[in-house]
């Protein structure tokens, strides 16, 4: 046991999926040429006046609503000043002191990402707000490069309270976050196209005390995984400096992934002064009770509850349940598929023991999958109908997973119509029984029922696998027995 | 054809009227004004930029319209000048700035599309303090804007030419912008009308902003008739300024034309005791205001003394709150992505610095520091948020003044135009703005109106009516009857 507890706090970014930029008309998009999705406004041109984005606002209240936050009636933009390239206004329009949510919660529990078991407890949120992205700089030998297509895009910042003791519960907090912002169609949360980023706060204090120590930023966190190894990394750099006499500096530090160390980026005294003062551009935003109330009839069910749902409704286990709610295209897909067949856990089965490993084998997601949920669920009811065998499904799978093929098409070409007229499976058990006296002997002796097994697999191998199970079974148990 | 003499005396109403009966067509017109602005803006110097081929093709167009026989607005081909800091697409946009020097705006103004949308000819861009900020015309990185009625004289600010080109009949009509004053001021110093509508009234989209919660597009003309009737066409809510307010825009130049011959019986006018007890009133604006109320109080108006008692702080909270919204509005001429950047900067900083440097004037940078301080952690608290307080104060004094009359009576400056150099203090030159700052941090609409001749300079004086929030129909309304019942029926400098 370490002498020490660690007091960490995130600040997340997310951007916000909306149409349009959060003060312009432009499109939200990833992936344009650079400086193609801007307009004066983005631009910060002379003279140009921001409109703040409805579908924006409604989604950090739904955000909010769904982190358990109180929703101020009152709240309105301000300015936060500092220079910089890639700030079109040099300033930002962001939220000071009434930011649209404040004093919410996120629930961790389970196993966390080291293997150990989580506290079960919620983590604090002090506040989220809404502002504008700023530009996406690009450094080049000699010169640097801006792309004003992100400036402008809605970006939420959700601050959380000082609450969490170890990379495990930062791990298991900010997959909480992206699952609801998920869920609630909020964002993509894509850390590769910067749909979100983290900053981390930590300091250390002896166990017990009540004061914290000085506390470190952390920047440039590209992964949940790059979270998890600095705040373990920076804790036992503090650690170390402590036990050595050295004082723990308040500053920024970035990561260096590579090297698996952070490092100083700057220290407090060059701390900016922002000078926020309220956007007058803008009015103040006020909502009525009812507004709030029609907010929160548009959450969307929550991981937790789907869960329970899929477990009571479709009698899936509790693990099915839980790895079809880690992500929600898992879960769409499934309830997607459920519409096409009669038989939920053996969609569940398919979903996370085949479905999920070929995803993950050809790096693809769900989204992109040839599989559409329709097809599997059709599969699924060719098994279920006796057309085709859970054998044979696989190498339907296979083919609709290269092809995108709805089952019925593969089996029909492919000829993989399962045989389950009698007669042409006993001239099958018969031949097997002809060319295998030894095993017939073996099965007198003792009616052995590996000996059975392998007449089976007799039959299926003449049978080019369409022979159904069921009855191979009953045929050759019928003729082994007469003989 | 129109004689060079009748276009002195030619004004918006009149010029509409000769197009309608197509007693000269718009290139007519725009060609009288073109050469009328080669005889006087040499010495004028009103305008920063003209271009003649985009101004005669504009007409043109408007000719052609006619001539097809298209339902036309009434001032259609009639020439409008534009103060340097409001947007039109293609034309320069320098706020008198050398920051902004060869920057070509890439999009309409609000207000340039409307006039646009109603066939005005879009002519010339006027020159202004530099980011308006100035009361003078002195703050103008290219060029002194002189007073028409005396060319040793300022024009005022910032809106000076503007001001200046209307009083010089270098155009019908003109829009400037009012942040605390910039349209009142130069209008009263250049003997012409100019009207400075409720905040929100007019989109500001397009305006480049100098304090935000301040600024307010308005007209100068030669009548209160002609302002109104491109306030008609300007003002109107707009879904791109997000302050602008729902209030249709439309019947301003009707109200002003019914109350035409009219009389002033029933309207409550007050006159605020503070702004009489002014030391720098000088004698030849009291006593044009004398005579101002002795007409009003003739045209059966009932004159009632009334207060307002922060007076006093106007100017200072003004020169906290609009160099605070100052200090980060004009953050983002950084040289980054528009303007011409400097060939020597080494690095990041030193591109800041040379180009801010170099690129702003004096007055603009002291107010950039000035709003800068005041922001400041530390400073915050005691400066802007007590600024805000006490603007509230100020409105409240206004609100509880239009408890007891219906319109307001003011000087609109202290003294008439006064000489180059002559106010070399900035302080001096902020005291300039007295009459006309309290109006901005009230939000409420005023106009200033010629009233009479300064007996120590020959010079034009103003007076302000100043009305409640959209109180613009009854202000034109009695703004009308008062000029038709003035003293001097027309102030035409002899230039
Ligand atoms: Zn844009």
């Amino acid at each position: 046991m370490s002498k020490y507890e660690a007091v960490i706090g995130l600040e997340v970014h997310v951007q916000v999926k909306t149409g349009s930029k959060m003060f312009c008309s432009c499109p939200n998009s990833y992936g344009e040429g650079p400086n193609t999705m801007v307009c004066p406004v983005c631009m910060g041109y002379p003279g140009v006046m921001p409109v703040a984005n409805k579908e924006a606002i409604r989604r950090t209240i739904i955000a909010g609503l769904m982190c358990s936050c109180e929703i101020p009636k009152y709240s309105k933009f301000d300015r936060k000043s500092y220079f910089y390239p890639d700030m079109p206004k040099n300033y930002q329009i962001s939220q000071y002191d009434l930011p649209f949510c404040l004093k919410g919660k996120i629930h961790i529990s389970g196993k966390g990402f080291s293997g150990n078991e989580l506290p079960n407890k919620d983590i604090g949120i002090t506040r989220i707000h809404l502002e504008e992205d700023v530009a996406k700089s690009t450094h080049f030998p000699g010169a640097s490069g801006i792309d004003f297509n992100r400036a402008g895009v809605p970006l939420m910042e959700i601050v959380s309270e000082p609450e969490m003791k170890s990379a495990d519960e930062a791990y298991a907090y900010l997959t909480s976050l992206k699952q609801i912002m998920q869920y609630a169609g909020i964002s993509d949360c894509d850390m590769e196209k910067g749909q979100m980023r983290c900053d981390v706060n930590i300091s250390i204090m002896p166990c017990g005390a009540d004061t914290f120590g000085t506390k470190v930023e952390l920047k440039n966190l590209n992964s949940f995984r790059a979270v998890h190894r600095s705040i373990e990394y920076e804790i036992s750099r503090q650690e170390d400096a402590v036990e050595n006499g050295i004082k723990i500096c308040q500053e920024t530090r970035g990561w260096n992934d590579d090297q698996g160390e952070t490092y100083l980026m700057r220290s407090k005294e060059n701390a900016h002064d922002y000078r926020y003062f309220p956007e007058p551009d803008l009015m103040p935003i006020e909502f009525t009770n009812e507004d709030i109330e029609k907010f929160g009839k548009e959450i969307p069910e929550l991981p937790e509850a789907k869960r329970e749902r899929f477990v009571a409704k479709f009698g899936l286990t509790p693990y099915d349940a839980h790895v079809l709610t880690l992500e929600k295209s898992y879960a769409d897909y499934f309830e997607e598929g459920i519409k096409h067949t009669n038989t939920p856990k053996l969609l569940a089965n398919w979903i996370i023991s085949e479905l999920l490993r070929e995803l993950a084998a050809s790096n693809t997601s769900i989204n992109e999958c040839g599989i559409s949920p329709k097809n599997l669920g059709a599969m699924i009811e060719l098994i279920n109908n006796d057309t085709i065998s859970g054998k044979i499904a696989k190498t339907v799978f296979s083919e609709m997973f290269t092809s995108g093929k709805a089952p019925e098409e593969i089996v029909e070409e492919k000829g993989l119509v399962q045989v389950t007229d009698e007669s042409a499976i006993e001239s099958f058990v018969e031949q097997a029984i002809r060319e295998n006296q030894t095993q017939v002997e073996q099965y007198k002796s003792g009616n052995n029922p590996k000996v059975l097994q392998f007449f089976v697999g007799q039959v299926m191998k003449l049978s080019k696998g369409k022979a159904n199970p069921q009855t191979v079974v009953k045929l050759l148990q019928k003729n082994l027995g007469s003989i | 054809m129109i004689t060079p003499d009748a276009l002195k005396k030619l004004d918006l109403a009149s010029a509409s009227e000769l197009l309608e009966k197509r007693e000269i067509s718009s290139v007519g017109l725009c060609e009288a004004y073109l050469a009328r602005t080669n005889e006087v803006d040499g010495n004028v110097k009103a305008f920063l930029n003209i271009d003649r081929e985009n101004i005669l093709s504009q007409a043109a167009e408007s000719d052609k319209r006619r001539l097809e026989g298209k339902e036309l607005s009434p001032y259609d081909g009639i020439p409008i000048a534009i103060k340097d800091c409001i947007s039109v697409s293609g034309q320069p946009c320098t706020c008198a700035s050398k920051i902004l020097e060869n920057f070509k705006s890439p999009y309409d103004s609000t207000v340039v599309k409307r006039l646009k949308e109603k066939g005005l000819v879009i002519f010339g861009r006027t020159n202004m303090d530099e980011f308006a900020m100035g009361s003078s015309c002195e703050n103008s990185a290219y060029m002194k804007t002189a007073n028409p009625w005396d060319l040793s004289r300022v024009p005022g600010g910032s809106s000076g030419g503007s001001a200046a080109s209307v009083a010089a009949s270098e155009v019908p009509v003109s829009l400037g912008s009012d942040t605390g004053g910039s349209i009142r001021q130069p209008a009263a110093f250049c003997g012409v009308t100019g009207l400075k509508p409720t905040y929100g009234r007019v989109s500001r989209y397009g305006l480049v902003a100098f304090a935000s919660s301040l600024d307010q597009i308005g007209p100068i003309g030669h009548s209160v008739l002609d302002t109104a009737a491109i306030l008609d066409i300007i003002g109107g809510h707009d879904p791109l300024d997000s302050t602008s307010l729902p209030e249709e825009s439309g019947t301003f130049a009707d109200a002003v034309r019914k109350s035409s011959g009219g009389n002033l019986k029933g309207v409550k006018i007050g006159i605020p005791k503070e702004y009489f007890n002014i030391d720098a009133i000088e004698p030849g604006v009291k006593a044009v205001m004398e005579e101002s109320v002795n007409i009003l109080q003739a045209l059966g108006a009932e004159t009632i003394e009334i207060s307002l008692p922060h007076t006093e702080y106007a100017i200072a909270v003004y020169y906290i709150i609009a160099t605070a919204e100052a200090s980060a509005n004009l953050a983002r001429f950084d040289g980054i992505r528009y303007g011409v950047r400097p060939s020597d900067a080494s690095d990041l900083n030193s591109l800041y610095f040379k180009m801010r440097g170099h690129g702003f004037g004096k007055e603009v940078k002291r107010r950039i520091i000035l709003g800068t301080y005041v922001l400041s952690s530390g400073y915050y608290d005691a400066y802007y948020l007590r600024g805000q307080k006490v603007r509230t104060l100020i409105r409240n004094d206004f609100m509880n003044a239009f408890q007891k009359c219906d319109i307001i009576f003011a000087p609109a400056t202290p003294s008439a135009a006064f000489k180059f150099g002559e106010k070399s203090d900035p302080l001096q030159m902020y005291l300039a703005d007295i009459f006309t700052i309290a109006v901005n941090l009230a939000g409420t609409c005023a106009i200033s109106l010629p009233a009479g001749i300064d007996k120590a300079t020959s010079m034009p004086v103003g007076m302000q009516f100043i009305a409640p929030p959209l109180g613009e129909h009854k202000m034109l309304s009695v703004s009308k009857i008062f000029e038709e019942n003035r003293g001097i029926k027309a102030f035409i400098p002899s230039l």
